[in-house]
């Protein structure tokens, strides 16, 4: 992204263009990311009611369309409660800490050929290092709220988190076996050559581990037991209100945009068009993929019930766990014969 | 051993999870039947059970006679009478309060009335803004009547064949 936006500020000096650079990249990634997640929350409520017959939000301006900036004022305006006998520190701290890497994750992703804010050749790896550092915030924030519905759900998310966390993160060594990079674009330019070569095809049980993994490490419908709003009443964020609990709610809708967009990216051949002979590449096919599993994760709220705990405890360490070291195994004979035009 | 591969091979094709994803994509396209309330209103039966009012003869001599049969099947208590009589001799209220704070709406007043005269009304949306509105005293019930007469009539001639 550097290289993209240099040619229009050469004219400041050399460390003072690179910052005003840095920010700009920031903001250019960051706002239409937070309009994504407004307009997300507004999509899941308009999907949502579409499949239970009814029609969803559509008072607040065109079909419903200004509901999330309304939703969001009224969020803005409202109080802050601390309870009187908690931690107020982490209590307010938390919410930071679940935000934090869930924006932060978004530095290594590319949007298209060379449209990344950061192009590090550990990608995949900070990626993984970042979600797993959301869970610290649910934890704290569970803790500090000095509240046994809070302390439980914290305690929930924490012990469902760890569990994906490994069965997602040897999905993806499935991934970087087949690319052999763990660089986000390079991983993406490993799938050159339409459908059939990209690592779906080779990977299809570690996609599906992969995104059933994603959806349990954001805390959504069918994992939402951290949440249980029926036994827990809401888990980590019941004592949260305002603004400290709509930051919550952006870093989940923020990781469950990473999330689809990262499937796109490592199964999906990201920016490349599916045949690529009749339709050029370009980053609406990223945008096409991600938006088909940003909507996957609504169908799966409005279809699935709840997990109960202990059969999210053992899809996670009896199923997913034993499917991906299984393809592994079956994966690296692969890689050792070179087979097919994946692991050439 | 049949069995135990049937179901494998059914959890890991997901096929129950794609007949659930079935019904609800296709929930997703089907017509709505979403009531836009404040613009369209359900009908309404000539039963409802809302807002009461008591009528008056079309003489304009107001029909109760303060028996105070509904303040006894009254369920809720919400029912409060004090009657007198008048100079002409007949028996009449001089206090008849519902506490619609009290009131379940169950129209067993309006059976109970030997004359007609407490009714409840389809008007359902109201509101209070001060303490003590609640109270519908017996000029405010009385006024009601005289200003939904009509309707309250016509409701009651839709029904009449079936009491």
């Amino acid at each position: 992204m550097t290289e993209l936006l240099s040619p229009y500020l050469n004219w400041l000096p050399a460390e003072l263009s690179w910052l005003v650079i840095t920010l700009i990249s920031i903001v250019i990634i960051l706002v239409p990311l937070f309009i994504i997640v407004a307009y997300y929350t507004y999509a899941e409520r308009k999907v949502i009611g579409y499949m239970q017959i009814r029609i969803g939000p559509n008072r607040v301006g065109w079909k419903g369309l200004l509901q999330p900036f309304a939703d969001m004022f009224k969020l803005m305006f409202k109080e802050i409660i601390v309870p009187s006998n908690a931690n107020t520190y982490l209590f307010l701290v938390a919410p930071v800490l679940a935000f934090a890497p869930a924006m932060a994750a978004w530095a290594v992703v590319p949007f298209g050929e060379g449209v990344v804010f950061s192009n590090i050749d550990a990608g995949l790896l900070y990626i993984l290092a970042m979600t797993s550092l959301g869970v610290y915030g649910v934890i704290i924030a569970g803790w500090a709220s000095n509240s046994k519905y809070a302390l439980l759900g914290a305690m929930r998310s924490a012990a469902q988190i760890v569990a994906y966390e490994i069965a997602m993160g040897f999905a993806l060594v499935g991934v970087l076996m087949a690319s052999g990079s763990l660089n986000l674009s390079a991983i993406v330019e490993a799938q050159q050559g339409g459908v059939w070569n990209w690592f779906i095809v080779p990977l299809l049980p570690l996609f599906f581990v992969y995104f059933i993994a994603g959806v349990a490490e954001t805390n959504r419908a069918p994992f939402d037991v951290a949440e249980g709003e029926s036994e827990i009443v809401a888990g980590f964020h019941v004592e949260y209100s305002g603004m400290a609990f709509s930051v919550f709610f952006l870093a989940e809708y923020a990781n469950m945009i990473l999330i689809s967009l990262l499937t796109a990216l490592m199964f999906l051949g990201g920016w490349l068009s599916p045949v690529p002979d009749l339709i050029g590449d370009g980053p609406f096919w990223l945008v096409l993929k991600t938006g088909f599993f940003m909507l996957l994760f609504l169908w799966f709220r409005a279809t699935f019930p709840r997990y109960r705990y202990d059969q999210i405890m053992r899809l996670g360490w009896k199923v997913l766990l034993p499917v991906t070291i299984v393809w592994l195994l079956v994966e690296g004979v692969a890689v050792y014969f070179r087979i097919g035009p994946w692991f050439a | 051993m049949i069995n135990r591969i049937r179901h494998y091979l059914k959890s890991f094709l997901f096929l129950e999870l794609m007949q659930g994803l079935s019904v609800t994509g296709k929930y997703f396209f089907k017509k709505k039947f979403t009531v836009q309330y404040p613009e369209q209103k359900t009908p309404l039966s000539p039963r409802f059970r809302g807002l009461h009012a008591l009528r008056r003869y079309p003489n304009g001599e107001e029909r109760c006679i303060a028996c105070k049969l509904c303040e006894v099947v009254c369920p809720a208590l919400a029912i409060t009478i004090e009657s007198e009589e008048r100079e002409d001799g007949t028996r009449r209220t001089t206090r008849y309060d519902i506490d619609l704070f009290k009131c379940i709406y169950c129209g067993f007043c309006e059976e109970a009335c030997p004359v007609d005269s407490i009714v409840e009304t389809d008007i359902f949306e109201y509101h209070f803004e001060n303490r003590g509105e609640n109270i519908m005293t017996k000029e405010k019930l009385l006024e009601i009547g005289d200003r939904y007469e009509a309707q309250i009539a016509a409701n009651r001639a839709a029904d009449a064949p079936y009491r």
